[in-house]
């Protein structure tokens, strides 16, 4: 006990002394910017992705755009994450010849990827909600797009916001992939630290409690926006 | 007002409609009945294309709304419809019900002004520019006063900020009438308003219906309710296996009918 005591205040000692938290702020900082903005374009990516394809099929355009999105879930879907970051980092950005910092790229492919799995959530969300809605909409008159916007896909937000949670909680935990890109996320700065005096178990715990904690924080958050959504249902 | 010309709707290879053809004057209330499974729900639906036609024409507006080229939406603001479960939207207000089409509706129109000025300004469309009056906010506050207006008529004007989730079944199909009213139709469709109401909530509803006919709306009603076939009705339309097996004024229909299958029926109904 006295041994892991000491490693404790070995592990604060270069946190606080010698600036290892300033690469613990970087790191979660680089986490939460890889796991935000990448689900904010994946609900974007997703959103339009369901959109199509809950579309009736009677244009060959739709039909076509129809076959690209599915594609596009299937290519995203039957990969791993650390290999759609390696081929985007090594393969895709060398071939097209273009610079872009390790972050941007972990945004970028975590953006598409969760694009994929928000574009299935989506679709479940907006087939509960019921087919009367969108021919209420349609009846007085406003447009397929107007109706799914303002009517359709905020009560499937409402359906889906316990899964949409996972997601995130799912992306957030998923950063920790980001360093084989050379990205400075929460697991290469506790990774660091350690490497510095060859000792890792606080470090590593240290780094396990930061996970769980911003998870619970997630959650939360997510009760609490439930709640505020579920307004409607209740009645005043 | 609407033409309808062979119109033929099927589903796979069920036919539904077998070459409808009829028409609905401005001011009639047609009243549709018939068994269930006689295509008449369909129909209905496909008078405002909610149903898309296998084949034919429906005439409105002076514009064959049967074909898909057409803006459809343009022609349904102007033909309101009521469904048997309402479909008021969920995730809004009562008022946010009744005021969203009017809103979007001019707020698109404005917006095109705008844009079309600012096209003509730049030398990039011919023409000369409009005179824009009003502002979104002014938009809101019309459709506002109007919706509150069409609440008090039916008596629910405290329940404006409520959900549709805290309404009853009659008042939900009451806002659902008004709201179809907020676009000022020339024609709306009822698809069996009452049938998924509580027995005591079906007079109310029956009541505004009664109400819109004396005010001249012309109506077409699909129904199980005789009594209101008979009372307001000027035009009842008997269908069977997807044809109009029988068409007529209510006091002839009801006291002689024709076919030996509306005879059956109607026997059946009218106890």
């Amino acid at each position: 006990m006295n041994g892991f005591m000491f490693k404790v205040e070995k592990f604060f000692d270069i946190l606080l002394n010698k600036g290892g938290y300033k690469e613990v702020i970087e790191g979660l900082q680089n986490t939460m910017i890889i796991a935000v903005v990448g689900l904010l374009i994946g609900i974007v990516i997703g959103t339009l992705i369901a959109t199509v394809r809950v579309m009736p099929k009677y244009k060959a355009a739709v039909r076509v755009l129809d076959k690209f999105c599915s594609f596009y879930v299937g290519l995203f879907r039957g990969t791993p994450m650390v290999v759609q970051l390696l081929v985007f980092y090594y393969v895709m950005l060398p071939l097209l010849d273009i610079k872009m910092s390790s972050v941007l790229v972990a945004i970028t492919v975590f953006g598409l990827n969760s694009g994929a799995y928000i574009s299935e959530i989506m679709r479940g969300g907006i087939l509960s909600v019921d087919p009367g809605q969108m021919e209420g909409g349609r009846s007085v008159g406003l447009s397929y797009g107007t109706t799914m916007l303002k009517i359709v896909i905020p009560q499937a937000v409402k359906n889906i916001l316990p899964t949409m949670g996972n997601e995130f909680i799912a992306l957030v935990k998923e950063t920790s992939v980001v360093s084989f890109v050379g990205a400075k996320d929460l697991y290469l700065a506790f990774q660091s630290i350690g490497s510095g005096t060859y000792e890792f178990m606080v470090p590593y715990l240290a780094m396990a409690i930061i996970y769980i904690v911003i998870v619970c924080l997630i959650t939360l958050l997510i009760r609490v926006m439930e709640r505020r959504l579920a307004k409607s249902d209740r009645g005043r | 007002m609407i033409e309808v010309v062979n119109l033929c709707k099927s589903f796979g290879d069920n036919h539904v409609l077998k070459n409808i053809t009829t028409t609905i004057k401005k001011g009639e209330k047609v009243v549709i009945i018939g068994p269930s499974g006689s295509g008449k729900s369909t129909f209905l639906r496909c008078l405002n294309c909610m149903e898309d036609p296998t084949s034919g024409s429906i005439i409105f507006g002076g514009e064959n709304i049967a074909d898909p080229k057409v803006n459809i939406n343009v022609h349904r603001q102007k033909m309101g419809m009521v469904f048997q479960h309402f479909n008021l939207f969920n995730n809004k207000t009562v008022l946010e019900n009744i005021m969203m089409a009017p809103v979007y509706v001019a707020t698109k129109k404005l917006k095109k002004q705008k844009r079309d000025n600012l096209l003509i300004k730049l030398h990039l469309k011919k023409g000369t520019p409009v005179s824009v009056n009003g502002s979104v906010h002014e938009i809101k506050a019309q459709a506002r006063d109007k919706a509150i207006e069409l609440l008090k008529r039916i008596g629910l004007e405290d329940k404006a900020d409520s959900y549709p989730s805290s309404l009853s079944g009659g008042q939900k199909q009451r806002v659902a009438i008004i709201r179809s009213l907020a676009m000022d139709p020339d024609v709306i469709l009822f698809d069996e308003p009452t049938s998924a109401l509580d027995p005591e909530m079906v007079g109310e509803v029956l009541e505004l219906m009664k109400d819109l006919a004396d005010q001249g709306m012309t109506m077409v009603v699909v129904t199980h309710e005789m009594g209101f076939a008979k009372e307001v009705g000027t035009r009842i339309l008997f269908m069977d296996e997807g044809r109009i097996l029988e068409e007529g004024k209510p006091e002839e229909f009801f006291v002689n009918p024709q076919t030996e299958r509306s005879k059956d029926f109607l026997s059946k109904v009218l106890i």
